[in-house]
């Protein structure tokens, strides 16, 4: 077998750095997108970057804390995207409007 | 072995991401974040969390994913309009957030010790026996919190979509 051009193993950090990218990207879905589907999937995958780094830290500390509060937050991301899927549903049967530039009855 | 599926699935992660920002539909969306959710459910493997990974395909890729893919397909939500009503966003956004992740990624590579590598199977703790172990006894109350928020979560979303607001 040929030698492999980069070294078996992975540094912890680059998890870190992964998960950091990843977050960046959910601010960015957030910060960018006009639909409010996309812009809540956004958050999902904030959720999701901060897990990774849970589970990352766990292995470091090689304690099984880190997996409990990744698991606690998809419980709570489970119920968070239950309650904003409804109020997404109650807000197009009102508005008939997913753009959220158009939803901004808070503004001023 | 280990640094080549870390690539292979980071590089799914990111590619899904970027894809999940760039694209218009929202469906098209929901299918990146399916795809981030599956390579990071391998990623969590090589880590050694064997419960959460199956936790992170069953609930995230299965029940919180097809949820929202039946929300986008009742509302019908098609390709988003370009309209940019914030040039804040257009134009401080990207520098702000490549500042930021720069930062981050300076202060991760600087107080991490490199040398430290990640082996798969050196962690162990990560099975269900463990997690089921520390939840009922060390985390017993916010284990118990979590079924009341359930609750209240299962009773506003029957709630808010049943409501007619005039």
């Amino acid at each position: 077998m040929p030698p492999l051009p980069f070294p078996p193993t992975v540094p912890l950090s680059w998890y870190l750095i992964l998960s950091a990218i990843l977050f960046t990207l959910g601010v960015a879905g957030f910060l960018f997108r006009r639909n409010i589907i996309t812009v809540f999937m956004s958050i999902e995958l904030m959720l999701n970057a901060v897990n990774l780094s849970f589970i990352t830290f766990s292995y470091k500390l090689k304690q099984v804390d880190g997996h409990i509060f990744s698991f606690f937050v998809m419980v709570v991301a489970a119920a968070e995207a239950a309650v904003g899927l409804a109020i997404i549903l109650t807000v197009f049967k009102n508005r008939q409007t997913l753009e959220i530039d158009e939803l901004s009855s808070l503004k001023n | 072995m280990d640094a080549l599926l870390f690539m292979i699935f980071a590089a799914i992660a990111v590619v899904c991401g970027i894809s999940l920002v760039l694209q218009t539909h929202p469906i098209s969306s929901a299918l990146s974040l399916v795809g981030v959710m599956g390579a990071l459910a391998a990623l969590y493997l090589l880590l050694g969390g064997e419960f959460i990974a199956a936790a992170q395909l069953i609930v995230y890729a299965g029940a919180i994913m097809v949820l929202f893919v039946f929300v986008i397909m009742l509302l019908n939500a098609g390709t988003e309009h370009k309209s940019r009503k914030s040039p804040w966003a257009k134009y401080g956004g990207i520098p702000l957030l490549v500042a930021f992740l720069g930062v981050v990624a300076y202060l991760l590579g600087n107080t991490m010790p490199a040398a430290e590598a990640v082996r798969f199977g050196e962690f162990t703790h990560g099975t269900a026996l463990d997690i089921g172990r520390a939840l009922f006894t060390t985390y017993l109350l916010p284990f118990e919190v979590t079924s009341v928020l359930i609750l209240i979560a299962i009773l506003g979303a029957i709630v808010l979509a049943r409501k007619e607001i005039d």
